[in-house]
């Protein structure tokens, strides 16, 4: 019966998730199609190609392993493919979202982020005109590379000493980073008329670090909630990925 | 972790989203990348013109319209939360079944 209170929680949470999508709101987040000279558009997918055969390799190492893990490879790229389409009002007066990455890459290792950031940024980019495919490799190499393998790093240092804040950090630190990434191949492509790069960077930092503060503190709460709810849900599957058991009391 | 504690972050995760739309009436909500593409123009001293459009819009021969922009965007939701729900209830129900 307790579950069972929980579960219809869930749902009104879902349902939440969903009437957030709804609310109209123009314009995101990833570098914008055509905004990176042509060198660059091929520069960053020749940078990707290795993570993405990498993470191909894992995601199929992990489903050969144990077929089980096909079900939690599905969640942490559905979780990818609902943050990513949340497009929520900042402190700035901005809009912006989440990535969604943390949780894949606690799960799965960040090589496998590379695949479900990808597929969702195709998406985005053919349906949505959100992105672009010339800017393809450079979004996946914020979003479902740099953004994944820190939050990774975040979540090995910080694991054996408090779990729960471990999984908050990384998904915290790897949306943050996956935007200070953004805006340094920003500022890569379009340096400043004067002062070059620098002042670039300073100038795209303080568009999208600010905006991500929030969003970044939501997603690390998130993460921290389905993480959780996998541990009490998912044991097998949890332990098959060689997490102890803990969850909900 | 508490049932409590869930529930706590869940309101607090809403407070942090909802916020921001009240306290800054004025604000227009727009996106980020919007402000972005502004401040490309603004650091290089001139003009910049996007090298590439959009497919779709190449398709459309202009933007995709704002409601349907959003459409999309809840198809994308909606795909994620089917298949997290999907699972999660098997998960559920699976524990609840092996427990009795």
């Amino acid at each position: 019966m307790k579950y069972l209170k929980y579960n219809k929680k869930l749902i009104a949470f879902m349902a939440f998730v969903v009437t957030m999508a709804i609310t109209p709101v123009a314009g995101a987040m990833h570098i914008m199609e055509g905004y990176l000279p042509l060198s660059h558009s091929v520069a960053w997918f020749v940078v990707c190609i290795p993570f993405l055969v990498m993470g191909y390799r894992s995601i199929k190492g992990k489903v050969d392993e144990n077929r089980r893990n096909i079900s939690m490879i599905a969640i942490a790229g559905a979780f990818v493919f609902v943050l990513s389409s949340l497009k929520i009002p900042s402190v700035t007066g901005s809009c912006s979202h989440m990535t969604g990455t943390g949780l894949g890459a606690i799960l799965f290792g960040p090589a496998a982020m590379s695949i479900l950031g990808i597929i969702v940024l195709i998406f985005q980019a053919i349906l949505l005109a959100h992105g672009g495919l010339t800017t393809l490799g450079a979004n996946t190499f914020s979003m479902g590379i740099a953004g994944p393998f820190v939050a990774y790093a975040v979540y090995k240092a910080l694991s054996k000493s408090n779990k729960k804040v471990a999984v908050f950090l990384a998904a915290f630190i790897g949306d943050l980073f996956t935007y200070i990434v953004t805006s340094l191949q920003l500022a890569i492509a379009h340096p400043a008329s004067s002062g070059g790069f620098a002042t670039s960077a300073v100038k795209f930092l303080g568009i999208f670090a600010p905006t991500q503060v929030p969003l970044a503190i939501i997603e690390g709460i998130l993460t921290v909630l389905i993480f959780v709810a996998l541990e009490t849900y998912a044991e097998a599957e949890m332990k098959s990925l060689g997490f102890a058991s803990g969850g909900m009391k | 972790m508490k049932k409590s504690t869930v529930i706590i972050l869940l309101v607090l995760i809403l407070l942090i989203a909802i916020v921001p739309l009240f306290a800054l009436k004025d604000a227009e909500f727009g996106g980020a990348d919007d402000a972005a593409s502004d401040a490309v123009s603004e650091v290089r001293g001139e003009e910049y013109e996007p090298w590439y459009t959009p497919v779709a819009e190449t398709i459309l021969g202009d933007e995709i319209p704002g409601e349907v922009e959003s459409l999309i965007f809840c198809v994308q939701t909606g795909i994620g939360v089917g298949i997290i729900a999907y699972f999660m209830g098997r998960f559920v129900e699976r524990k609840k079944h092996s427990e009795k």
